[in-house]
């Protein structure tokens, strides 16, 4: 029965329906699969119980006939979303033992519309970084491996055990989280599809903050089809986040026509870099020429202000970051150091912090303190304002002048060797220079697994997309991935 | 603009880390490195440019100022690492 774990979110909901499976028999094929799977250090909290639980309710839903699409459908959520009852620890020594009371309105919204979670994902602490070598719970592994190679890849980050799971069909689709790539970059290191909704679509409430104006929670996915499906439940309005959008979430499967024609397609030369891999560049060529034989026009852009795209986000992400991480005090939740005698509190802050959180975290903070201290707050924090202002401006002036979508590359390279960038925090944060100037925007981007490397490691591209326009991205989406017909799998070894 | 070992300290100070003096001089190394990469935003003229608040124009949503939520101390205290008789406990800080 182990063919069960390989469906899609449409395949299984269409075989719900017609009784052909039952949720009961798609959760234990996914617990089977999941407990033979620890060496991908995908899973770190599994919820066995609560998903034969909702597997049962799921099919009894089923039976009356009225169930959303996600009921029954089993998923997996990163470690980032408070779930209630179930430890959410964002990947962190200092959120050790913390058991939300709540639960997130994402996970909450799936919850209810009968999708089936099974556990917990692994992730980088606080979703800082790029490999997923951050996290308390230790690295995830990429099911991915180069040739006849037998050293371990990392799956990407900060979204890791999310992009290792669907990869390695542990579970048909899991949630990720995107601040600077950490959806994008993970699904393409792993060849699945991976969509970051425009800011404010999903509701950052119960989802432990990182950066809060760039954080937006999105669907990891095996297919373009099972993003529109499992992003639309995961959208909507919530009043308990005032930046959430009080807008309608369109039916986005009922917009994947494929049909892409007159579409006009920009292609960045910015984002030509230097150095660039030919693979990465080839990779991009034959995605641009996909989309002009589906149909649409390519035209040349320019996003002038591209390469200020990254220092500006290692200011501000940090900077929001160390006022969000200020919360992690050992008072109210989670790690306190053990005092000496005649410790006071500054001593449990600064030794609870010190001890809770890891050092590419503890480094982030203190960048962010830095940059908002008095005497540099205009020099570093403020500049880095106007120049995300100037990048949001690069995007809207090439969408005014007729641009639908933007083809870019997902990232600067296949997935590389854990323990090969730990070394270098500037050589790590450069995996982000093709997806972080969304985040900056706000706008609406999507990877999409498109080829392989001459190794056979999964490459992919990404589609970047006018805002609260989804639905039009995702089905430019679905052409490239239809015209791509990527159906490679990992070799299991697990 | 270098940061020196006594800077890294105050940062860390303020940042409520507690980093030994030993390890200092790396830390301050780390700093320079991640703010040489900050330092290209310098090259830019921003003269004229608003910096951005909202990456959405939108008003804050407003709201009835009325208690909408609270009888929760239980669930309000159920992580704390120390709660006692209702409240979190802490360090003596009044002497």
């Amino acid at each position: 029965m182990s063919d069960l774990t390989k469906l899609t979110i449409a395949g299984a909901r269409d075989a719900l329906r017609k009784g052909d499976v039952t949720s009961v028999a798609l959760t234990e094929a996914c617990l089977n699969a999941i407990d033979a799977a620890d060496a991908l250090g995908a899973f770190v909290h599994k919820t066995p119980e609560i998903a034969m639980e909702r597997a049962k309710a799921a099919d009894a839903r089923i039976a009356t006939g009225d169930a959303p699409d996600m009921c029954g459908i089993p998923v997996g959520i990163k470690d980032l979303f408070c779930t209630e009852g179930v430890p959410s620890q964002a990947a962190s020594k200092i959120l050790e033992g913390f058991l939300p009371q709540y639960e997130s309105t994402v996970s909450g919204q799936l919850r209810d519309a009968g999708a089936v979670m099974l556990g917990k994902l692994n992730m980088d602490e606080f979703a800082m970084g790029s490999s997923n070598e951050t996290s308390v719970y230790g690295n995830a592994v990429n099911p991915w491996r180069a040739g006849n190679s037998d050293a371990a890849l990392t799956p990407g980050g900060s979204s890791g055990g999310s992009a290792s799971a669907v990869a390695a069909d542990l579970c048909l689709a899991a949630t990720g989280t995107d601040t600077g790539g950490s959806i994008r970059q993970p699904a393409a290191f792993t060849g699945i599809v991976g969509l970051k909704p425009t800011y404010g679509r999903c509701s950052r409430w119960g989802i432990v903050a990182f950066a809060s104006s760039l954080d937006q929670a999105g669907p990891m996915t095996k297919t373009v089809r099972d993003a529109a499906i499992m992003g639309r439940a995961m959208m909507g309005h919530d009043p308990k986040d005032s930046t959430s959008a009080n807008m309608a979430v369109p039916d986005f499967e009922a917009m994947l026509t494929g049909d892409i024609r007159g579409k006009v397609i920009g292609i960045p030369k910015e984002y030509r870099m230097d150095g660039m891999p030919p693979e990465i560049e080839a990779l991009w060529t034959e995605g641009t020429a996909m989309l002009r034989d589906a149909g649409a026009e390519i035209r040349d852009i320019t996003l002038p202000h591209t390469r200020y795209a990254l220092p500006a986000y290692y200011v501000i992400a940090p900077a929001e970051a160390s006022s969000n991480l200020a919360r992690y005090d050992g008072v109210r939740f989670g790690h306190r150091a053990k005092l000496a005698p005649g410790d006071g509190i500054t001593e449990m802050y600064e030794k609870t912090r010190a001890e809770g959180f890891g050092p590419e975290v503890q480094r982030r903070v203190m960048i962010g303190t830095y940059v908002l201290s008095a005497g540099f707050y205009d020099a570093y924090y403020n500049r880095a304002r106007k120049v995300r202002a100037l990048i949001k401006r690069d995007f809207e002036d090439v969408f005014d002048a007729g641009i639908d979508a933007i083809l870019t590359p997902a990232t600067p390279s296949a997935a590389f060797a854990l323990g090969k960038e730990v070394a270098d925090p500037v050589e790590m944060y450069l995996n982000d220079v093709f997806t972080v100037t969304v985040n900056l925007a706000g706008l609406p981007g999507v990877a999409v697994p498109t080829g392989q490397d001459a190794q056979g490691l999964p490459l992919g591209l990404q589609l970047i997309g006018r805002p609260w326009e989804e639905g039009e991205l995702l089905n430019t989406a679905y052409a490239l991935e239809n015209a791509a017909g990527f159906v490679a799998k990992p070799a299991k070894w697990w | 603009m270098s940061i020196d070992i006594d800077t890294a300290a105050r940062v860390a100070k303020l940042a409520r880390i507690k980093v030994e003096p030993e390890a200092l001089p790396a830390l301050a190394a780390e700093f320079n490195a991640i703010l040489g990469f900050i330092e290209q935003l310098g090259e830019l003229d921003v003269d004229n440019v608003e910096p951005m608040t909202s990456v959405t124009p939108m008003a804050l949503p407003r709201r009835a100022d009325v208690v909408t939520d609270g009888n929760q101390q239980a669930k309000v205290l159920a992580n704390a690492p120390d709660a006692r008789e209702g409240f979190f406990a802490v360090p003596k800080v009044v002497e």
